[in-house]
């Protein structure tokens, strides 16, 4: 039993134990919901004291056969980009919990249940090693969110849980040829071993065998990430979903299709990857222009900030195939601020349905005159979602655009557009909800945070603001890791671009 | 084939142990069924299902010294073993949820277990046997039990309806196949599978065109039996007249039983002309899976969607058969045996909801069941995400190793096409998936009575079987890569 595995089966157990607690006693699920999930966060944290910075490789490693014909392996281990996202998810979770407090009422045990499955999966996700096992949890996180958006979420719900189970189905059941396919040439499933067994050559694919199997990874992927044109389901999921729901998508389930590509489909198939980017790219920067275009004329806030994570996770795609370093340390930075600073966003856009039961910016209006501490709390969200200096999403977008910058300049100009556009749909937002005339149900309604809404709130932008200043702190093991990637995928492909060794050096100049 | 010396020896009788107790216990009913009929009905219930133990424990002990009965009409190995025992356990879930939905029609006979213990009779003896005659009278059997079994309720007009069709049609297929035998026997001399294997390979084989013909005729026969498109038509109308325990089993057991003469003769026999058949069933595949998913997408009878959806997986089985035989076997094998879990215990619950006469079996009946009776509806997820295919269930893992199968024999096409119908197939299980947890209850959920003893182990022993065949799917399919070898 290593720590890994302790950190991947505590949300199962809590899942398991959420089961038994009675119906009758709601405030019970609640609390033990928060228990363990908070438990859960202080075990990540905890796993942070043997986490090594230094490493580029797999760290925790444990590999146990699980069935023996054919060979599935639960193997686990997380790197510097899995185990921050990990701990992005279990910072999340009791978030998601305080602010789901009064806001679900019903049928309250099974809710925060299938909130606690939804941890388990996503941590499984991050951790999983072998192919096989990776695509269980893949398809395990589909199941509670399928519930989460249709028992409790809005009008449309129904609508949204089948779009959404149906385009995430649709390209995984494509990864799971793609995985069997491999596992008939490689007879394992175990991801490093294969990507050593590519390596040294023991494995080849034809350069037909290599695009088709990259394509059928990367749609399912590219389906959660969303990468235009496949985003459409992402719209009405995100707004479909209760607020909890729609923070846990966008913040970590999206994160599946980036950490995906960067984690499977550019070490195991470079060549196809490096052919293929151009594309890719340019799906990326019109995903990036035409999701902060979408977004501004949005009468609805959700879908306002659900379209800006589409033009969001553009900026990831462009700088993992941007193939520098700087692309791709700014692509997981951005990562993990768009989990913050969206999921920030998502939370206050909850509390405010919470109040005032409307998602239209046009129902609002003084909201700053009513709650002025609220109001603050999305102003700082705001602007670091923009990508304000010192707010932690400058630093990604810079990187990001400073590597695209380095592989086309083009590129770069492009996707600087959508920085420029998403100042315009935010603030925008901000002036019509926060400022104005008070609307008068807004008077009577919208009130300001509570100490409950505080704990949730507060630790965010703590997170926004450290990454912000301080980004030392988490870009480091990043880097190691991407630099590790980036040599898989040039030494199999000739170098398209002269490519920096290293971040700093870059930053130098 | 001569019985050896005219008398059944000890180790025959042994490896005939199973069908022995079934047909006892059967006529036993039916002569009991005056005398215990009005004051315990539940008494024929208890006496099957202690049949059905007695014989799946003779069918392990039987497979404790394999070999073969009778001559060589029987033979009991690992293959025989696997599908004997799983259409028994297949009889017993069947039991356990019509004792309710029986007393509910008020329609307790003997004659209803004495049925379906004759039909499980053939079905163990198709899973035996080694030798064309026997299969047809297995076939038979198992056949003429299950056309009455579908019009039990007489008075029903659509079970009615059910019975003659299932009948005509089935009798129709029958023929077919008896017609295959002919041939086979007309141009190789011989009925047992070994032996017209050995004249197939043999240098004086029988002319190809009759040999094909044969394949094809048993081909036609067979597919009607396992409802593979395009022999499928009977499905619908007779799943959705039949009452719903019968359904389950016809779903599920006959179902099993025709696969694995479908498998024996086609990779014993017929395994020397291999590249004849394999093009028919790669179509058959192909086109069960998208008529029958198709099809499903527009049922608002669950029922009948049920019977659309167990097309579909027809067809997946039919993918396995394409492929090697030896991984293809054991995938087929364990597909059937997670799919007869997972089927059972969906139609346990329809049993369960449907209501005096049936009244409550469209989709929109399942509406806030999820809220009523939590339980059913969490089993009722269960089995509806296996079909699905969602990994950790017994479904995800059959779908799993079948296309497995299929992409080690290169057939990615057809895993290709195979893989995106299942995604379509999710469409229209998450559409009951929510009626029952996103809609208000309706009047069938209002009224929908508490769980007996006997439907709460209907459900959750197949709703614990699907999730430890897709957690440790090794027990099984250990057992299954071991049987797959016939004897040839």
């Amino acid at each position: 039993m290593n720590l890994l595995t302790a950190l991947l089966a505590a949300p199962l157990v809590a899942f398991l134990i959420a089961l038994c607690i009675p119906r009758s006693s709601a405030q019970a699920s609640r609390l033990w919901a928060l228990i363990s999930s908070l438990a859960i966060f202080g075990m990540s944290l905890g796993l942070l004291n043997w986490f090594d910075r230094n490493a580029s490789g797999e760290q925790f490693t444990l590999d146990v056969p699980w069935i023996s014909s054919p060979d599935i392996h639960f193997a686990i281990s997380v790197n510097a980009i899995s185990f921050w996202l990990i701990l992005l998810t279990t910072l999340l979770t009791p978030l998601c919990v305080l602010l789901s407090w009064r806001s679900i009422h019903e049928r309250v045990k099974e809710f925060f249940a299938f909130l606690l499955l939804l941890e388990f999966g996503l941590v499984g996700v991050f951790m999983a090693q072998d192919l096989f096992l990776f695509y269980v949890f893949w398809e395990i996180c589909l199941v509670p969110m399928y519930f989460l958006i249709g028992i409790w979420g809005h009008d449309r719900r129904i609508y949204a849980a089948v779009k959404f189970f149906l385009y995430t189905m649709a390209g995984s059941v494509l990864m799971l040829v793609a995985i069997i396919y491999i596992y008939n040439r490689a007879l394992t499933f175990n991801y490093t071993t294969i990507v050593e067994l590519l390596a040294s050559g023991r494995l080849t694919f034809s350069p037909a065998e290599q695009l088709w199997l990259f394509l059928a990874f990367f749609f399912a992927f590219a389906i959660k990430v969303p990468l235009f044109p496949l985003h459409t389901w992402l719209p009405d999921a995100h707004v479909e979903a209760p607020s909890a729901g729609s923070v846990m998508l966008a913040s970590v389930m999206l994160k599946m299709g980036t950490y995906g590509i960067l984690h499977f489909c550019l070490p195991l198939f470079p060549a196809a990857a490096t052919q293929c980017a151009p594309w890719i790219v340019v799906l990326a920067i019109i995903g990036i222009i035409y999701g902060a275009l979408v977004a501004m004329v949005q009468p609805n806030m959700k879908k306002l900030v659900a379209y800006s994570s589409v033009s969001h996770l553009g900026f990831v795609i462009l700088g993992i195939f941007s193939f520098t370093q700087q692309g791709m340390d700014g692509a997981v930075y951005q990562m993990l601020n768009h989990g913050i600073s969206t999921g920030a966003l998502f939370v206050i856009v909850g509390l405010l349905y919470e109040r005032r039961h409307s998602l239209e910016i046009k129902d609002y209006g003084g909201v700053a005159t009513a709650a002025p501490w609220l109001s603050i709390a999305f102003l700082i969200t705001t602007l670091a979602s923009i990508g304000l200096p010192m707010l932690n999403n400058f630093v990604g977008e810079f990187l990001v655009l400073q590597g695209a910058a380095i592989s086309n300049y083009t590129w770069a100009i492009f996707a600087s557009i959508g920085v420029i556009l998403s100042a315009c749909y935010m603030l925008w937002m901000y002036q019509r909800v926060f400022y104005g005339e008070v609307n008068p149900e807004v008077r009577s309604h919208v009130f300001d945070l509570n100490g409950r809404e505080w704990a949730t709130v507060i630790p965010l932008i703590a997170m926004m603001v450290w990454m912000g200043m301080y980004s030392q702190s988490f870009l480091p093991p990043v880097g190691k890791v991407t630099a590790r990637v980036l040599q898989q995928v040039q030494s199999n492909v000739p170098m398209r671009v002269a490519i920096p060794a290293r971040t700093e050096a870059a930053n130098a100049r | 084939m001569p019985v050896s010396g005219g008398y059944m020896t000890a180790a025959d009788a042994i490896r005939f142990l199973p069908e022995i107790i079934l047909t006892v216990m059967g006529a036993l009913l039916m002569v009991l069924d005056p005398i215990i009929a009005k004051r315990s009905s539940k008494a024929f219930g208890h006496l099957s299902i202690l049949a059905l133990v007695a014989a799946g424990a003779a069918a392990i002990y039987a497979y404790q010294t394999p070999g073969n009965a009778f001559g060589d009409m029987l033979v009991v190995d690992g293959f025989a073993t696997f599908f004997r025992v799983l259409v028994v356990v297949v009889g017993i879930l069947t039991i356990l949820p019509s004792y309710r939905f029986l007393a509910r029609q008020e329609a307790e006979t003997g004659e209803f277990h004495a049925l379906l213990l004759f039909s499980i009779t053939g079905q163990c003896i198709m899973a035996a046997a080694n030798d064309l005659i026997i299969i047809f009278i297995g076939l038979e059997i198992s056949s003429i039990a299950s056309y009455i079994l579908a019009g039990y309720l007489r008075d029903d007009k659509r079970a009615n309806e059910s019975a003659l069709k299932y009948f005509l049609l089935g009798s129709f297929a029958t023929a077919f196949f008896l017609y295959g035998v002919a041939v086979i026997y007309g141009s190789t001399g011989t009925t047992n599978l070994s032996a017209v294997r050995a004249q197939l390979m043999g240098p004086d084989a029988a002319p190809a065109l009759f040999v094909g013909l044969a394949a094809a005729l048993m081909f036609v026969g067979l597919a009607f039996k396992v409802s593979a498109a395009p022999f499928q038509v009977w499905a619908p109308d007779v799943y959705q007249g039949a009452p719903t325990p019968v359904t389950a089993f016809l779903s599920a057991g006959p179902k099993a039983a025709a696969f694995a003469i479908f498998l024996r003769i086609f990779l014993t026999a017929f395994e020397p002309i291999r590249h004849g058949w394999e093009p028919l069933v790669w179509g058959s595949a192909l086109l069960s899976m998208t008529i029958g998913n198709f099809a499903a997408l527009q049922q608002s009878n669950i029922k009948r969607m049920l019977a659309y959806s167990s097309v579909a997986h027809a067809g997946y089985v039919l993918v396995a058969l394409t492929a090697r035989p030896e991984v293809g076997t054991s995938a087929a094998m364990f597909y059937l045996a997670a799919y007869a879990f997972m089927n059972v215990g969906a139609f346990a619950v329809v049993s369960h909801l449907s209501g005096r006469g049936e009244r409550y079996v469209s989709i929109d009946d399942f509406a806030g069941l999820g809220v009523k009776q939590p339980l059913t509806a969490a089993m009722f997820a269960i089995f509806l995400l296996s079909l699905i295919g969602v990994p950790l269930t017994g479904g995800f893992f059959g779908k799993f190793y079948i296309f497995r199968a299929a992409l080690e024999s290169h057939l990615v096409w057809l895993s290709v096409l195979g893989l995106l119908n299942s995604a379509v197939a999710a469409y229209y299980y998450l559409r009951i998936l929510v009626v029952m947890y996103m809609k208000e209850p309706s009047e069938a959920a209002n009224k929908v009575e508490p769980l007996g003893l006997g439907l709460r182990l209907a459900l959750i022993v197949p709703a614990i079987a699907t999730l430890f065949l897709g957690i440790f799917p090794n027990w099984v399919l250990d057992f299954a890569g071991k049987s797959a070898n016939f004897v040839k």
